[in-house]
């Protein structure tokens, strides 16, 4: 553990992806103090630049909401969304994973057949057609989201666990008579908890991502302010207020590759042998 | 039966069950949705009696038990008959066969200019390792591949358009311009320029760490030596000889990227006004027009696998190694 932090802590892109997390993650949660009202309240005049009137900062988009109160609160929501998303493909991915590699045979060729589905219907598309049909709010948002995440995890813990399956430790469990599940949880699910902690910091991004596009789309929950929506209503104004729709695009951008920063300082940290490549 | 036609022969048997299996989910999803296609049409006309309600759905087949529905709606899919839009009073079908020759041509596009200038950017970078250059091309692929891909073509739009007034900023072509010929072709390629390089960069970036890795992991391997033994200069080395066996990877990851790069061009579609299958989607969004959202769903899905068996050959190709597994 020890060797791993301080892997990690010589690897300084990562350590400038957790320094724009702590930022993004420190919006989030200052969000309702610094911005008590309700992020959709016309407070202003429309299209104020930003830095033009103290009180605004950010400036304000053509209804006059406040740039600022959206940003720190479409933190909250990406966030949520991406980590809320992300642990339920986790949970769903390692669950099908770990069934379909420790069982093998008919149930493993279940079970990647579904994922090899799953796998092959475009995902946007897919969770555009998901969050359609059953309306928008941050729970079918999520859980669309988790529905098309999921199958590159079930692959990378089923690969694991048909190793893992042969090994002598795993053997020995078995021909104590310990029980699947318990094998399965104790025993497995540890030796393989590196890379899922690496797939899944790099999947937070992408599901941030897919918010943002569905949110872009007008897809997204009609009651709460997420950075993808701010830039879809922005558009309308490019020609007039390029602020409203550039700023949420800034802090998407800043907000994923963070991410993407600190999932490879994982990968790098966990996985030594590889740092060259 | 020769090689190629094998493994053709094999990967289309292989594909028969993920077929029927996408059908079979979409036919689910279709019935999940709030409200048939009777209700739709009802709430159209203003409300309607329960009896006329239950008259269009014995028409359409909705009052039927579900397995009788579900063996009627897979042999319609069979014969790619998708369904009838009643927003467009059109079939699916025929508005997928309208739309999708617009995002096809952009979609070529993309990969093409993604797959060159990333390969190009990860020879590139791994001839040069860990000097300034491949610094460069980490640092730009790392923001490119972090980049929301609808707010790249906002950022474009407002450059090339709003402030350089140089390319147009949506649709196909120019609006009552009658143009013909190679003006036409001209006009076209102007409006591609921009949802071409949007959909593209995501994928550029990811081209080029992939190719990066390739090269990296060839340049490894004994018969560079060699070539570096006798003589060549490290150019020929690299474009030759590492070039060569780097790419066989790429060819595998184009055929993954096709369901994404079919998503992206959802956002880039609706961004720059591009009339092809995902402003379609986009729009039946919008109608609620499930039949053909769903529609667009199968066909998407349908490419995907056609393209993965297109990719698997070209890999056999490639590489006389491959064997039906």
């Amino acid at each position: 553990m020890k060797a791993f932090v301080g892997r990690f802590a010589r690897n300084r892109a990562a350590l400038v992806g957790v320094a724009i997390l702590l930022a993004v993650v420190a919006m989030a949660l200052s969000a309702p103090w610094i911005y008590p009202g309700d992020p959709w309240d016309m407070v202003t005049e429309p299209f104020l630049a930003p830095g033009t009137n103290a009180e605004f900062r950010f400036g304000s988009d053509m209804m006059g909401r406040d740039l600022g109160a959206g940003i720190f609160h479409g933190a909250r929501v990406s966030l949520v969304i991406g980590g809320v998303a992300t642990a339920v493909a986790v949970l769903v991915g390692v669950t099908i994973g770990a069934v379909a590699g420790y069982h093998g045979g008919r149930i493993d060729r279940a079970l990647m057949g579904l994922t090899e589905l799953f796998q092959t219907i475009p995902a946007f598309l897919f969770a555009i057609v998901l969050v359609a049909i059953f309306q928008p709010s941050v729970r079918t948002i999520v859980l669309s989201i988790a529905a098309v995440s999921w199958p590159p995890v079930a692959r990378l813990v089923r690969g694991e666990f048909l190793s893992l399956r042969s090994r002598e430790f795993v053997q020995a469990c078995i021909a104590m008579g310990m029980g699947d599940l318990r094998i399965i949880v104790l025993h497995c699910l540890p030796n393989a908890f590196a890379p899922i902690i690496v797939t899944g910091s790099l999947m937070v991004a992408t599901a941030i991502l897919t918010e943002a596009g569905l949110s872009f789309l007008g897809l997204g929950d009609p009651n709460v302010m997420s950075w993808g929506t701010i830039i879809g209503a922005g558009r309308e104004a490019l020609r007039t207020a390029w602020y409203v729709a550039t700023l949420p695009g800034i802090a998407i951008l800043l907000t994923v590759l963070a991410l993407n920063l600190v999932g490879e300082g994982l990968n790098d940290a966990l996985n030594p042998r590889l740092r060259n490549r | 039966m020769p090689r190629l036609l094998r493994i053709l022969a094999w990967r289309l048997l292989q594909a028969v069950p993920i077929i029927v299996g996408i059908a079979v989910f979409n036919f689910l999803l279709l019935h999940l949705a709030p409200g048939d296609a009777a209700d739709v049409l009802a709430g159209e006309a203003g409300g309607a009696t329960p009896e006329y309600i239950a008259e269009l759905r014995a028409r359409f087949g909705l009052d039927q038990p579900l397995p009788v529905q579900l063996g009627r709606y897979l042999a319609n899919v069979a014969t790619l008959d998708l369904g009838w839009s009643f927003r467009h009073q059109k079939s699916v079908t025929e508005l997928i066969a309208t739309r999708l020759p617009a995002t096809l041509l952009l979609m070529l596009a993309a990969v093409a200019t993604a797959f060159t200038l990333g390969v190009v950017a990860g020879v590139t970078a791994a001839r040069f390792l860990r000097r300034w250059p491949d610094s460069l091309i980490s640092v730009l692929a790392l923001l490119a591949y972090a980049t929301p891909i609808f707010w790249v073509g906002l950022m474009l739009i407002l450059l090339f358009s709003v402030q350089l007034g140089w390319l147009p900023s949506g649709g196909i072509e120019t609006v009552g311009a009658d143009l013909a010929g190679l003006d036409r072709i001209v006009d076209i390629a102007r409006h591609m320029v921009l949802p071409t390089l949007t959909l593209a960069l995501f994928f550029l970036a990811l081209y080029a760490r992939l190719m990066r890795a390739s090269m990296l992991e060839v340049y490894g391997q004994d018969f560079v030596t060699t070539a570096r033994a006798k003589g060549l200069t490290e150019r020929r080395v690299a474009y030759r000889h590492v070039l060569r066996n780097a790419l066989l990877p790429m060819v595998t990851m184009l055929g993954l990227q096709i369901g994404s790069l079919l998503g992206g061009s959802v956002l880039v579609e609706t961004v720059f006004g591009w009339p092809g299958l995902g402003r379609l989607a986009f729009e039946a969004v919008f109608q609620r027009d499930h039949n053909l959202l769903l529609g667009i769903l199968l066909l998407s899905s349908l490419l995907v696998v056609i393209a993965n068996v297109v990719v698997d050959l070209v890999y056999a190709r490639l590489d006389p190694r491959i064997e039906v597994a």
